[in-house]
């Protein structure tokens, strides 16, 4: 722990505390992962950028089907490349951890479905959704047909005001009656 | 003089704004400041040593500035008393223009400083007067901390109130989905504004008082913080289980948390048991080999160090601390007075309360958490938007969450489309009968196989053990863990019959099991309580041999003088009666023991082996082991749970006549622990069905309650209602075991306090509290119930409500479109009239309709 302890000052370690929902050891244990992804010479600056392709080789995201997602959403990189910066990686984990509440989970659970990141979930961000729960192989896919009815059903059950998509609020609306959404939504270090 | 006046306008003119438009704007604010923060307190820091050094003192420093300031003082001073003449016809103005001001406010900010510098004079109406005031209100903010005496209590009281607001956002700000920079950037400088503003808030003493709470409370946040750290640094196996729930899904980590749970709670009991009952009696108590029943009785001697004897409970493990027999019934030991019998008792009693109070409110919390998880109307969407697993992070366990989903939309759909279409239902409704007469069958056989057993055990026990072989010895224990074994191995092929949805088979068969075990477990104790009723009828035998024998010893030799010593008699040659109790709590030792043997022993027999045997011989054979029959085992959650729950209700049960039993537990569980950690992640595969843990929770809860119950039943009835044995145990020589509360009662409190406990237990005074209780009961129950109706009522009435929502919302749409069709038409309508300007006006057209429609809807919403 020693040379990672020593990287992040006391003070930002403590600010760290104070804004994600992570305990000390979860930050370092994060700010060392977070350095075992980075190359050498990178491990001096302070926001070094992590590619999305390295971070989705993680083993808590590997097999995650929203991964390239997840980074996308939570990147503040100019170029929309995906890339994490530690803070960045800090949002991720604090959003993901197990004390994270309902409402900063579902925020970020709808940023994460909303494939083309217009603000709603359509038609085609639902299709992609379903591709995505549904994996890759052919076999295990839903017919058109069935996907039809599978939009139009989660349409009619959620889509309250009736304009052919999902907005925040609905899905904030459907997502807190799940029983167990909140412990599912986790990813842990 | 005129600085006087000033002063007082300008502290009461910001307070007016502070009011309407501090909150409002703070938001927005903070958003537009921290993008230019840096300079700006740079700039504030700048302006507040000015502004001390020209107000506070009055002593007039040559600084640069501080002539533009006083011009621009003397303006606002200005506008300060046109509004005054105006107030009462502005201040309801003023504040909308504020609330709008909101907006513009961003910008101002932004010039703001500039606009400071460049005191610029040219401003007349009173909007960008009033804005300038809000700019102003922070600097007032730093004059008043600054001289903090010449605050009046409310100004303090908004000043405590916005620091408080900023405490308030930097607690919630992690609350907040914003990227880390911003949240970074906002907390530095909410923690400026309160770092800087607190300590100046109160007065003299007080002033020094509340600095002082200020920095207590910031010392207990960061030790609560710290401490909050170190509690999870403690929290045990931790990594593991999280290690376990990345690679096989919540399911089987909850199987682990559960276990951890276990471990906890038998911790403490394990510390009672050991601290209160076991270390004073080894300790204080008379030591080993005093007094008969602390001694090996002649004819064990030989035998009693044998590991064979040892390894089932007897001989010196008999005759110890682990066991109720050997505790003395002297109702003190030691130097400390030790109220050795009473402490026996409450800490028996104190177990089972202690576990009944930990379970029930870990149902509560469970229950509380879940909350109303039973309608069914988001059904397609939950199953779309919260199925994924996230914490699943094994590419196995991926493709069987994916494959599991998929099913779960296809059978969603397929319900959806044919709802009830079940076409063979007499061939379905005669296999389910069948299987279950085939269950029923199972348990009787199973129960009455127990019977035999212990029926036979009996005799074997009369006989004399040494004449019997190992198996007829340790017949009832194996033949226990043995059912527990097969049968629900047997139960999972005989639901196959049953063609039940999985969610359903899997509560079939959680059930199953559980009444197997059940019925397993009364069994043995009825079959001990038989065992019981005939050590009790040796006993009296016994004792009336020992009287006899006494009678004989005595005769001899001290007949006519009973002063005389007594003979010394060597304990362990002293006749002795069968002491039930430690008999009880022999067994229960023993059938932990083999449970937990049998555990082991499967977990390495069918995981560890089954996997090496695939693993190994697959490279040699002929069909594919790995994908075909064998295979590699999966994690039985829910077999696993309810052993683990039916070991508790042994604990539960056994622990009053063996101590020990707590501290055997802990370490079974200890073991099991990393032995299970270890088996899963090297031999065990994922499970096929993934299903989530949570909605089980508390039905694994509510069965350790049921087990609860039960397994204190037959325990209180024994403690109630049968008699201690003569000569063994901390309760021997009384009537009953609880006489010993009577007993402390009467010599140990002072008479009142026996006399006020005799009355109050009277049944003239308990049957009305008992009353009281059941109708307390009652009343809590129907309100509730009337609460429950209530939320339905609600429930309903939000449907409805929605319904006609989304009735209106469509009369709406449709009516904003043909508004916008008619617009269009007029709009191209115009442009035949004049094609110069049209264009314009039509998109302005439009979006104004869209917008009125967009509004609309919004209110709507």
């Amino acid at each position: 722990m020693g040379t990672t302890a020593s990287q992040l000052s006391k003070e930002s370690l403590s600010e760290y505390q104070e804004l994600t929902f992570l305990t000390k050891q979860e930050i370092l244990l994060a700010h060392k992962r977070f350095t075992e992804l980075l190359e050498k010479h990178e491990k001096e600056q302070i926001d070094a950028r992590v590619p999305k392709g390295r971070i989705i080789t993680l083993p808590e995201l590997k097999s995650n089907p929203f991964k390239e997602r997840i980074c996308q959403v939570f990147s503040t990189s100019e170029q929309k490349d995906g890339s994490l910066t530690f803070e960045d990686f800090l949002d991720l984990l604090s959003a993901f951890s197990d004390s994270a509440t309902l409402e900063i989970k579902s925020h970020y659970a709808f940023r994460i479905f909303d494939f083309d990141d217009d603000g709603t979930l359509d038609c085609a961000d639902l299709e992609k959704l379903v591709n995505c729960l549904t994996g890759e192989t052919n076999d295990a896919k839903l017919s058109s047909t069935e996907m039809k009815q599978l939009i139009s059903n989660i349409l009619e059950e959620s889509d309250i005001d009736k304009d052919g998509t999902v907005n925040l609020s609905e899905f904030q609306h459907v997502i807190s009656r799940s029983p167990d959404f909140v412990s599912s939504f986790k990813i842990v270090l | 003089m005129v600085e006087k006046f000033f002063q007082d306008h300008e502290r009461k003119m910001p307070r007016d704004s502070l009011i309407t438009s501090e909150n409002d704007k703070r938001s927005k604010r903070k958003r537009a400041k921290s993008k230019q923060e840096t300079s700006r307190r740079e700039n504030n820091e700048e302006e507040e040593a000015q502004l001390t050094g020209g107000k506070g003192t009055k002593a007039r420093k040559d600084i640069r500035n501080e002539k533009t300031r006083r011009m621009e003082k003397e303006e606002v001073r200005e506008v300060d008393e046109n509004i005054d003449e105006g107030k009462k016809k502005q201040g309801s103005t003023k504040k909308g223009e504020k609330k709008e001001d909101g907006g513009k406010q961003l910008v101002k900010e932004k010039a703001r400083d500039i606009k400071k510098k460049k005191h610029k004079k040219a401003e007349t109406s009173s909007e960008p007067e009033t804005s300038e005031e809000d700019d102003d209100e922070e600097e007032d903010n730093d004059k008043d901390v600054v001289r903090p005496e010449c605050l009046s209590p409310e100004e303090l009281e908004k000043l405590k109130e916005a620091v408080d607001e900023r405490k308030k956002l930097i607690q919630s700000l992690r609350g907040k989905p914003w990227p880390m920079k911003k949240k970074l950037v906002t907390l530095r400088e909410s923690q400026e504004f309160v770092e800087k503003y607190e300590g100046a808030l109160g007065k003299g003493k007080g002033r020094k008082l509340y600095a002082y709470k200020v920095l207590m409370t910031k010392k207990w946040m960061k030790f609560q913080r710290d401490f909050e750290n170190f509690k999870t640094a403690c929290i045990p196996w931790e990594m593991k289980i999280k290690e376990i729930e990345s690679h096989f899904g919540s399911s089987v980590a909850s199987y682990f948390i559960f276990l951890r749970w276990m471990y906890g709670i038998n911790m403490i009991l394990f510390g009672l048991t050991f601290g209160l009952v076991m270390v004073p009696e080894a300790l204080m108590g008379r030591p080993y080999g005093s007094m008969p029943r602390k001694t090996v009785p002649r004819a064990e001697e030989a035998s009693a160090m044998d590991f064979a004897v040892l390894w089932d409970f007897g001989g010196y493990a008999q005759y110890s601390v682990l066991f109720y027999g050997y505790y003395n019934n002297q109702r003190t030991v030691g130097w400390l007075k030790f109220r050795m019998p009473l402490s026996y008792f409450l800490v028996g009693v104190g177990t089972v309360a202690y576990s009944y109070m930990v379970v029930i409110r870990t149902m509560a919390r469970n229950a509380n958490e879940s909350g109303v998880g039973d309608d069914n109307s988001f059904n397609f969407s939950w199953k779309m938007f919260t199925s994924w697993d996230y914490l699943i992070g094994n590419a196995e366990t991926a493709d069987n969450k994916f494959a599991s989903i998929t099913t779960s939309f296809k059978e969603a759909i397929l319900e959806e489309q044919e709802n009830h279409k079940d076409d063979n239902i007499h061939l379905t409704r005669f296999l389910r009968v069948l299987a279950n007469f085939l269950v029923l069958c199972c348990l009787a056989g199973s129960g009455y196989l127990i019977y035999f057993v212990v029926r036979r055990s009996q005799k074997f026990a009369l006989d004399g053990l040494e004449n019997h072989t190992w198996w007829e010895r340790n017949e009832v224990n194996m033949v226990m863990s043995l059912l527990g074994m097969f049968c629900p191995m047997l139960f999972d092929v005989i639901s196959t019959l049953e063609n039940y949805h999985p969610r359903v088979a899997l509560q079939w068969q959680l059930g199953r099991i559980f009444a197997l075990f059940l019925g397993n477990l009364y069994t043995f104790i009825i079959a001990l309580m038989d065992e019981i009723n005939l050590k009790r009828k040796e006993e009296k035998v016994v004792k009336f041999n020992i009287t006899m024998w006494e009678a004989s010893l005595y005769n001899g030799t001290v007949l006519e003088n009973s002063t005389a010593p007594p003979v010394t008699i060597h304990p362990a040659d002293v006749p002795r009666g069968p002491c039930w109790e430690t008999m009880v709590g022999q067994e229960f030792v023993r059938l932990i023991i083999s449970d937990t043997m049998t555990t082991y022993i499967t977990l390495l027999i069918g995981d560890f082996l089954r996997a090496v045997l695939v693993r190994f011989l697959n490279y040699c054979w002929c069909w594919d082991l790995e994908a075909g029959f064998p295979s590699y085992s999966e994690f039985d959650v829910s077999g696993n749970v309810l052993g683990l729950i039916f070991n508790q209700g042994m604990i539960w049960m056994g622990s009053f006549y063996a101590p020990c039993l707590p501290a055997l537990n802990v370490i079974r569980l200890h073991v099991s622990m990393y032995l299970q950690c270890w088996a899963v992640m090297c031999c065990n595969v994922p499970q096929e069905r993934v299903f989530k843990a949570s909605g089980s929770n508390n039905f694994y809860m509510a069965m350790l309650l049921v087990i609860l119950f039960l397994s204190t039943l037959p325990a209180i009835y024994t403690i109630v209602s049968i008699p201690p044995s003569f000569d063994c145990g901390p309760f021997s020589g009384k009537n009953r075991m609880f006489d010993v509360i009577h007993e402390t009662l009467e010599s140990d409190f002072p008479p009142w306090f026996s006399k006020v406990f005799s009355y109050a237990s009277n049944p003239g005074l308990v049957l009305p509290f008992i009353l009281l209780m059941v109708l307390a009961i009652y009343y809590l129950q129907s309100t509730s119930k009337s609460y429950r109706e209530a939320n339905v009522e609600l429930k309903k009435k939000l449907q409805m409500q929605n319904e006609e929502n989304k009735r209106k919302n469509k009369r709406a749409a449709l009516k904003a479109q043909m508004d916008l069709e008619e617009a269009r038409k007029t709009a191209q309508e115009q442009q035949r009239n004049n094609n110069a300007s049209v264009q314009d006006q039509e998109v302005y057209c439009v979006s104004e309709l869209s917008d009125s429609w967009m509004k609309m809807r919004l209110s709507r919403k």
